[in-house]
């Protein structure tokens, strides 16, 4: 059989991989070529200029949302930076709060209570069976029938509610904060070496010691201390009606915030059964025999339950943040999130 | 699979069949007339404008324009096509020659005339950038909106205007972004913004829709020239005057005073220029009408005004004062009758 | 506990003791029901009267039919808020089909009917006739190709006339129809031994898992006709599925290659020693077991694409969501969102839950299957 090297160009798996690799290399680098070359003289023919200039041309228009300055004098370029520094915010607060809320809704589906745990069913198949798009454009025109500006609701003091978004007071940063941060940095470091002390004691001398409530206290009160010493270095500005909105403070726009309800609780849901899953894969027997070791309740959840369902947990949890972040740009017209835009504008500069 | 399937066929098909297809291609004329219907890039849906009604037939001005020309060139204003296309896309469809002609909003300007290779043949509403406010706020002028936050459809050139407004006054604002008509209304009506801006035409058709129209006014300032027309592919003369004329006919039909109710009267007018629109007079003595210049029959104009109308009978279907709408004739009635409608001679 | 506690029928009967345990087992048990009635109470009576109680389906409270939004009642009398479900009867046709020639409209309800014919097969495998019903399943594309686009003795409709659930149900199906054999090709490949075929299927399918939905419908919305030669230009529907097939085929060979995975390595080894090629062992023997351990996870990821079709309402396509908008931007129905959001959710949730329901199925399937 091998004798032939006709047969042998075929039945050889090393030969044989060899030519088909070169083959696909071949091909695709054929069809790259091909087209391309369509492509260039498609652009040409219909007159539409590629490259990358206009980056540097004045962006016009203005950006209402952005953590930078900017203005429509800036360029393009600050442009999509403006755009990935919103898409990075977003997506963060959209992970932490569902994060938060999957953890919980995951818990409660496990509850004893029928109905409790139903409800808990209801909302996620309610919102995962749902186009997410669908569920930000609701909370979005929720959103937009809160009170108007001059009837906002006011909420512990210095907070208000409208329909123009959620208004906060805005710290501003005195001279001498600086030494409160550094007296946190350094509380935390401190506790660090002074937990690695203690632990060693314990093992040593088999005497426990309060850590948690040692260490939260130096966290806690180290900086509290230095920021009563520095004679309270900060101001708030608090938002005041002045024309046709709030002036001054910090606020969540109801664009910003519809966007962050309409992901973080579709994520959520999603997340809240890979919690369930994750608790429900730590066998029953796990959870026995710390029982029959005489564990505390909230250690066998502690220590037992939670670090063996984690492992489960974690893998899928990544993926659906990935999911969350890409599917921020589905409004994508939407001023925070320039990136499709950002492509309109390279091919069709035309449109603007 | 699909990928590598078209994949292939782009490969087969650029080994010299390329070129083939790039010159084979005939006058967009021949092709739409081989075809058997004319297809026309659309809104997606803009009132009054085009958009298509409960039993799915497209409407609106610019839709008409579509409909002259299929009136024109096949005698029949139902042979149209109607390819919705997005603000984004709108050019990209004509030039890929997804569609014969482009008739959808859109506003005449040097570069899209000139380096995206288009051609406007004319404009069927000159339009303009406005502000609605509620008259609950009592502004009686743009230059009193500082701070105000401003409800504004992203990619679009009123984002650009808007900037430029409010830089040069001084004054500063919250943009708020939306995507659609319908998305600004419910956020304006909601007060999520305080002013609404866009082409002066959108703001009227928005306030029509309102419960309460009057509690709404359109400040006077106008910060923006937009004349919107259709357009075709830039390289083709013939067609281009085909569809310019097409709309010249329907606002020659209405200084004429020919209707489709009576342009079969008109035929036994005395005006000179009415007979020649209507094909019965004949290019000085050739026995032919002045059809034969634009390669299309003797009665295309007669076409066009019995099955769309006139201008002013279009215009007065969809966006005129007797329609949820309501816009009044403003800049674009005639020109002798206070507008700058004016279309040349026929002859 | 005193005796006239024990000795109450109610609590000793099965609900009672069904209540007891469920509901009422401790106080902090029973304070959470009671919260949980509450807040039941509000989210349900409010819900149901603005959807049901409160709104008008044809006609309003004076008993008018309902022409356009002018005659719903809320906008008549300014107390009433409930629904004007009327817009969704006004534009159902559109919501079904967009703008399908109505005298044609047969075929594309033949094809909805044929539709469940096609799929019984492939979802539940002890089906009396099942192999018929594959072969069926073969067919099927090419008859609602036909049935829905035309061909001899049938008018041609083209792809823009479609609309609405037709397409909606259409990019799903046939997007992920489309990306079945191709998911099987990448994620074989991306097992290969051949280091370039293995890492030009990785290189593919992280590309593509790493780019939204959107990026894909807008590429192939506009650079497909560029990549093409001048003239062709596919057209609008048929740009969206090929982003939605790619995208699709990406996901579904990562679900494949888990199921690849799970086979153990023997059943290879001892498929080779018999003396099986690669292709005959692993159609005959690795592939049955891996796709019958990926259904589950397959499942899930339509979902996931079927509920992003939504997004091509952005490139132009009037699916569902683009026709709730059209309808939207229509004077006479201007500004009754709340009633077409809502519908389309429901068509949206009626076909997502139906499929999780199903995979759900499959997977306590499997598990019986695996303890046998």
């Amino acid at each position: 059989m091998t004798s032939n090297p006709l047969r042998k160009l075929i039945f050889d798996e090393k030969i044989r991989s060899v030519w088909i690799q070169a083959l696909v290399i071949g091909l695709f680098a054929f069809l790259v070529y091909t087209v391309s070359q369509t492509t260039a003289y498609n652009l040409e023919k219909r007159g539409i200029g590629t490259g990358f200039e206009f980056l540097h041309m004045s962006a016009g228009y203005d950006i209402s949302f952005s953590l930078i300055d900017f203005t429509s004098k800036d360029t393009h370029l600050k442009a999509y930076f403006v755009g990935v520094l919103n898409t990075l915010l977003v997506s963060i607060s959209g992970i932490f709060l569902a994060t938060i809320l999957g953890f919980l809704v995951g818990v409660i589906r496990l509850s004893s209570n029928w109905l409790f745990r139903n409800i808990a069913y209801v909302y996620v198949e309610f919102t995962r069976n749902v186009p997410v798009l669908l569920q930000i454009i609701l909370w979005y025109s929720i959103l937009i029938h809160l009170p108007k500006v001059k009837q906002a609701v006011q909420f512990l003091e210095f907070f208000y509610l409208t329909n123009r978004g959620l208004y906060s007071p805005s710290p501003i940063f005195l001279q001498g904060f600086g030494f409160v941060l550094w007296s946190f940095i350094f509380a935390l470091v401190f506790t660090f070496f002074l937990k690695r002390y203690l632990k060693k004691k314990q093992e040593t001398t088999g005497k426990q010691y309060p850590i948690f409530y040692i260490n939260s206290a130096i966290i806690i009160f180290t900086p509290i201390l230095m920021f009563y010493i520095m004679g309270m270095p900060i101001e708030f500005s608090h938002p005041v009606i002045k024309g046709f909105n709030f002036q001054g403070g910090m606020v969540l726009r109801p664009e910003f915030m519809g966007m962050l309800l309409g992901l973080s609780i579709y994520t959520a849901a999603f997340i809240s059964e890979t919690v369930r899953s994750g608790i429900m894969a730590v066998s029953k027997g796990q959870r026995e025999a710390s029982q029959a070791l005489g564990l505390k309740n909230n250690f066998i959840m502690r220590l037992i339950i939670i670090p063996q369902a984690l492992r489960v947990i974690i893998p899928p949890l990544t993926s659906q943040y990935l999911n969350l972040t890409k599917k921020l740009i589905i409004r994508n017209s939407n001023r925070l999130f320039r990136f499709s835009s950002w492509l309109w504008w390279y091919f069709f500069k035309s449109n603007w | 699979m699909t990928k590598i399937k078209s994949l292939f066929m782009a490969l087969i098909l650029s080994l010299g069949v390329s070129s083939a297809f790039a010159d084979g291609h005939g006058s967009t004329l021949d092709v739409v007339k081989e075809r058997g219907f004319l297809k026309c890039g659309s809104n997606t849906g803009l009132a009054g404008f085009g958009l298509p009604n409960d039993a799915g037939v497209w409407e609106g001005i610019d839709v008409d324009v579509c409909r002259a020309v299929a009136a024109a060139v096949f005698g029949d204003a139902s042979k149209v096509e109607y390819v919705p296309t997005t603000s984004k896309v709108r050019f990209t469809v004509l030039q890929s020659g997804e569609v014969d002609m482009l008739s959808r909003n859109t506003t005449w300007t040097l570069q899209r005339d000139v380096e995206l290779g288009l051609e406007f043949v004319g404009v069927n509403y000159y339009d303009g950038q406005g502000f609605m406010v509620p008259a609950s706020l009592g502004v009686s002028s743009a230059t009193e909106l500082d701070g105000a936050s401003v409800c504004i459809q992203v990619g679009t050139t009123t984002e650009m205007n808007l900037a430029d407004f409010f830089s040069a006054n001084g004054m500063s604002y919250e943009a708020v972004p939306v995507e659609t008509n319908s998305e600004a209304d419910a956020a304006y009506t909601a007060g999520r913004c305080d002013v609404y801006t866009t082409d002066a035409s959108g703001l009227y058709a928005s306030r029509a829709g309102y419960p309460d129209p009057s509690a709404h006014v359109v400040l006077p300032e106008i910060v923006s020239k937009e004349p919107l027309g259709p357009s075709v592919r830039h390289g083709d003369s013939a067609w281009a005057d085909i569809v310019r004329w097409s709309l010249n006919a329907m606002i020659i039909g209405e200084e004429k005073g020919i209707t489709s109710a009576n342009v079969d009267e008109m035929k036994n007018s005395n005006d000179p220029e009415v007979l020649r629109l209507l094909g019965v007079n004949q290019v000085g003595d050739t026995g032919a009408g002045y059809g034969q210049w634009l390669n299309l029959s003797d009665d295309w104009a007669y076409n066009i005004l019995q099955q769309v109308g006139n201008y002013s009978e279009s215009f007065e279907r969809h966006i005129g004062p007797n329609t949820p709408i309501n816009i009044q004739r403003g800049l674009n009635a005639l020109y002798k009758d206070g507008g700058i409608l004016y279309a040349p001679p026929f002859r | 506990m005193s005796s006239a506690v024990i000795n109450n029928p109610l609590l000793r009967s099965k609900t009672g003791i069904w209540l007891k345990k469920n509901l009422f087992s401790s106080w902090l048990n029973t304070f959470i029901t009671l919260v949980s009635i509450y807040f039941i109470w509000q989210v349900g009576s409010f819900f149901l009267s603005w959807a049901i109680f409160d709104a008008d389906f044809l006609v309003n409270f004076r008993g008018e039919v309902i022409l356009d939004r002018t005659y719903c009642s809320k906008n008549i009398e300014p107390g009433l808020h409930g629904a004007c479900w009327a817009i969704i009867d006004a534009r159902f046709y559109q919501f079904m089909y967009g703008f399908y020639p109505a005298e044609e409209v047969w075929r594309v309800n033949l094809t909805f009917l044929l539709l469940p014919l096609a799929l019984i097969g492939i979802f539940f495998d002890k089906l009396p006739y099942r192999k018929f019903f594959i072969y069926f399943t073969f067919i099927f594309p090419f008859i609602a190709y036909y049935l829905l686009y035309g061909g001899p003795t049938l008018s041609q409709v083209g792809t823009n006339k479609w609309g609405g659930l037709l397409v909606t149900l259409f990019l799903g199906v046939t997007g992920i129809g489309l990306a079945f054999p191709l998911s099987i090709l990448l994620a074989l490949g991306r097992r290969s031994q051949m280091p370039i075929i293995s890492s030009m299927c990785v290189i593919f399918i992280e590309f593509i898992r790493g780019v939204p939905l959107i990026t894909l419908l807008f590429t192939a919305n506009v650079m497909l006709p560029l990549f093409l030669p001048d003239g062709i230009s596919p057209d609008n529907l048929l740009r969206a599925l090929v982003a939605v097939t790619l995208f699709q085929s990406a996901y579904m060979a990562e679900a494949i290659r888990g199921g690849l995975q799970a086979i153990p390595r023997g059943q290879v080894e001892a498929a080779r020693s018999m003396g099986l090629t690669y292709w005959q062992s692993t159609r005959k023997i690795i592939l049955p077991q891996a796709l019958r351990i990926s259904i589950p996870p397959i499942v899930n990821t339509s979902i996931g694409l079927f509920k992003d079709t939504s997004l091509v309402l952005i490139i132009g396509l009037f699916d569902l969501l683009g026709i709730g908008r059209a309808a939207l931007a229509d004077m006479s129905w201007i500004k009754l969102y709340y009633e077409v959001y809502v519908f389309v959710s429901l068509v949206f949730f009626i076909f997502c839950f139906a499929m999780s329901r199903y995979s759900l199925y499959l997977e306590k399937k499997l598990k019986t299957d695996n303890s046998q």
